[in-house]
């Protein structure tokens, strides 16, 4: 039977019919599933158990990194170009292996086609492929790791990625992996932006859109602006490195802060790419348990649009000290001050959703409260790293860190665990455990706080990031950040654990499990939902 | 619903931006170089045969700096470590180039000036800079610079309050020279296989 999914979902794609006529829940096959999926829940789930596989490795690499400033003259990591792989594989494993797999691919291909009513995906196909470039990506940055040869911190900034200093091939292969990387999310995005655009279900108006669906819509316009920069940028590196060509080296009349400013074009927005989805995620869990709708809707809409859009235009406040003169400073300096703007509108609609709603503490709303608490701190250092006078002080400090990690590995990371407890129940079908829930919620949370917050102080004082040693001055916070980080380390432990629970938990869940406040077309499906869900297309009044 | 059309539709208009965001990217390279040109951004010089204006009186530190990338095996100095130079008139300096090594070497010298801000009022006339330089094994050389230093500098607000500008060089071996050496292949801090004892040479020199 052709069913109104495969026709819908494959569109034009004529090539692409007859491989996968099941009835309504006939699920294929152990390989056909995984391996050759194009179901965007299958896909969805592949890119969650991904993400958790690349989080796990990068975090342990920043225990490793962690157990070696714990002391300083420490030895844990023997040699200097060693940490120097260790901090770039950590970035680039959390960033492109983790973050981005979990909440654009993992929920985004989950919850888009469930959120607008839409049977799958626009190119199931694509979806697929966007999903198997990634392991292989992964394979290249781990050679890169295991070889020891790529040394240049994730920003990749010539020379040090150059063939001067970084001669070997797991240089080579980190910058493929991003190259497979990015062509991953530039499917995936189109994938986005094709699906949400034509696959909404009747009625269901731009304006009507879930704030999620928006975040990913913004976050999958910002990928196709960005990553073809990064893309032309590294494989100009590429060049350089291999063929001969001096785009970032003066020796051919090249310039090295070329690359920066290419890099940094990407490299804003990607940030941004990692935290809208949060965004989202956070606006449902407010809003579900509030038991409110989300304060200021369209507000939130173009906030989001707007950190879109101004994210493009404030690259070069990552590089006030690379000699850009006062005026160009003053620009981007007012320009980043500006994000402020949106980005506050944003934290204070969360908190007038939360006003006056029957708030009930249940472990994802922990985790999105956790996430405006630790963003807003993030929010605030990075107002004051905006400012180009403080930032010629603070440059590479660690200041510099704790913000940074303050919005990605607090804010985001707060964003993917608030989903994970949200949707776990709709993606399995089974009951996570509450109470570990909470256990591993206040352990994240006090682990990361003792993590992160002592290297405002390390930074103030002057410590330089990517160094694998300090003077004893920095002993005291340094040691106290390592054991935060431990704690964190624990807590992931503890979210295993909850998998684990919540994998073999006999317990079922309702369709709609919150009740009254979750309100999105998700919670009209079974949960888990059917293989092929909206056979019938619902309408939208 | 037949959205077969509407995809391909979308999807192409995703494709084009994408195309076209990595054709800006190399554009990027050009575009960053004509920028610099254009504005004097990051302390690039104006160069060309723009005739000086004639003295104004008025007068401007120039300092002289030169630096000698390491695969470059030259001793490579300015002759004067300053002058003082009357704004609007045109004048010259000199460098001096020593090939330290048995064969014939290509340089090719970068330059700015600093502060930055001073680019779009510095001007260069004539260099050495603007070519390709070759010594013969052991050979010397005079490098002349001819400039000027536009008396707009003291109106401008930015600028003028600037007492010195410091012209700036560094020599580089051409790309070119260095895969001809082989040295390219080997590519490390030891491009065009210098020895110790030049080397410390050309940092004394320095």
């Amino acid at each position: 039977m052709a069913t109104t999914s495969d026709t819908r979902a494959h569109g034009h794609d004529h090539a692409a019919h007859g491989h996968d006529d099941h009835g309504h829940d006939h699920k294929p096959g152990f390989v056909a599933r995984w391996f050759f999926s194009t179901n965007h829940k299958d896909i969805g789930t592949l890119y969650l158990i991904f993400a958790v596989v690349g989080g796990l490795l990068g975090g342990i690499l920043s225990e490793i990194m962690r157990a070696q400033l714990q002391f300083p003259n420490n030895h844990v990591v023997t040699e200097g170009q060693e940490w120097n792989t260790i901090i770039t594989s950590h970035g680039l494993l959390m960033i492109f292996f983790s973050v981005m797999p979990a909440l654009i691919g993992g929920f985004g291909n989950w919850f888009i086609p469930l959120m607008i009513g839409a049977p799958d995906m626009a190119f199931p196909r694509l979806n697929n492929i966007s999903f198997w470039l990634l392991p292989p990506a992964f394979l290249l940055i781990c050679i890169g790791l295991v070889m020891g040869e790529s040394g240049s911190g994730w920003t990749l900034y010539p020379p040090l990625s150059n063939s001067t200093y970084e001669s070997g091939m797991g240089m080579d292969c980190t910058l493929f992996a991003l190259h497979l990387a990015g062509i991953s999310s530039l499917l995936g995005s189109m994938n986005f932006i094709v699906t949400i655009f034509n696959m909404r279900a009747p009625g269901m108006t731009l304006h009507k859109m879930p704030l999620f669906i928006w975040s990913e819509l913004v976050t999958a316009f910002l990928l196709v602006l960005a990553v073809p920069v990064l893309a032309g940028a590294i494989t100009m590196l590429i060049c350089d490195r291999n063929f001969g060509t001096a785009f970032f080296d003066p020796t051919g009349g090249g310039d090295p802060v070329l690359f920066q400013h290419l890099f940094w074009f990407f490299g804003h927005p990607e940030v941004y790419i990692m935290i809208l989805p949060g965004f989202g995620i956070i606006s449902h869990v407010i809003s579900t348990f509030s038991k409110k709708p989300i304060f200021g809707y369209l507000g939130m809409v173009y906030a989001m649009v707007g950190i879109g859009v101004v994210g493009f235009v404030v690259w070069a406040h990552h590089m006030y000290l690379s000699g850009i003169d006062v005026d160009t400073r003053a620009y981007f300096m007012m320009a980043t001050l500006v994000i402020a703007v949106p980005t506050g509108i944003k934290i204070f609609s969360w908190i007038a959703t939360m006003w006056g709603g029957s708030i009930e503490l249940k472990t994802p709303m922990l985790w999105a409260i956790g996430f405006l608490f630790l963003f807003t701190i993030g929010g605030v250092t990075g107002v004051v790293l905006a400012n180009a006078g403080i930032d010629e002080a603070v440059h590479n400090t660690y200041y510099v860190i704790a913000h940074f990690h303050y919005v990605l590995s607090l804010g985001a990371v707060f964003s993917i665990f608030a989903g994970f407890y949200y949707w776990i129940g709709k993606m399995s079908g089974r009951q996570y455990p509450e109470f570990w829930g909470k256990v591993h919620f206040w352990m994240t949370f006090i682990g990361v706080n003792l993590t992160f917050f002592p290297q405002h102080f390390l930074g103030l004082s002057g410590m330089p990031r990517r160094y694998p040693d300090y003077p004893a001055a920095f002993a005291g916070w340094n040691y106290v950040s390592s054991i935060g980080s431990y704690i964190s380390g624990c807590a992931f432990l503890v979210f295993l654990y909850v998998c684990f629970k919540t994998f073999t938990s006999k317990v079922p869940v309702a369709d709609n499990y919150w009740g009254e406040g979750a309100t999105t077309l998700e919670w009209t499906q079974t949960s888990p939902p059917a293989f092929h869900t909206y056979l019938e297309m619902p309408r939208i009044s | 619903m037949n959205s077969g059309p509407r995809n391909a539709v979308v999807a192409t208009a995703v494709v084009t931006v994408i195309v076209g965001m990595t054709a800006l990217s190399f554009a990027a390279v050009p575009l960053y170089r004509l920028f610099c040109a254009a504005t004097g951004y990051a302390g690039t010089p104006n160069i060309g045969l723009a005739a000086a204006p004639g003295g104004t009186g008025q007068t401007i530190r120039v300092r002289f700096n030169a630096d000698t990338n390491s695969g470059l095996p030259w001793i490579f100095a300015p002759d004067q470590g300053e002058v003082i130079s009357t704004l609007g008139d045109e004048q010259v300096a000199f460098y001096h180039a020593t090939n330290q090594s048995g064969r014939s070497v290509t340089g090719m010298a970068l330059y700015n000036v600093t502060p930055e801000k001073v680019g779009r009022y510095f001007h260069k006339t004539a260099c050495f800079c603007f070519n390709k330089q070759t010594l013969s094994a052991h050979q010397s050389m005079e490098f002349p610079v001819s400039f000027w230093v536009d008396p707009a500098i003291r109106t401008d607000p930015n600028t003028a309050d600037i007492k010195t500008v410091t012209l700036s060089y560094t020599f580089y071996r051409s790309l070119e020279d260095a895969e001809k050496s082989g040295a390219l292949a080997s590519a490390g801090p030891h491009v065009g296989a210098i020895s110790d004892t030049e080397r410390q040479q050309t940092s004394k020199a320095n």
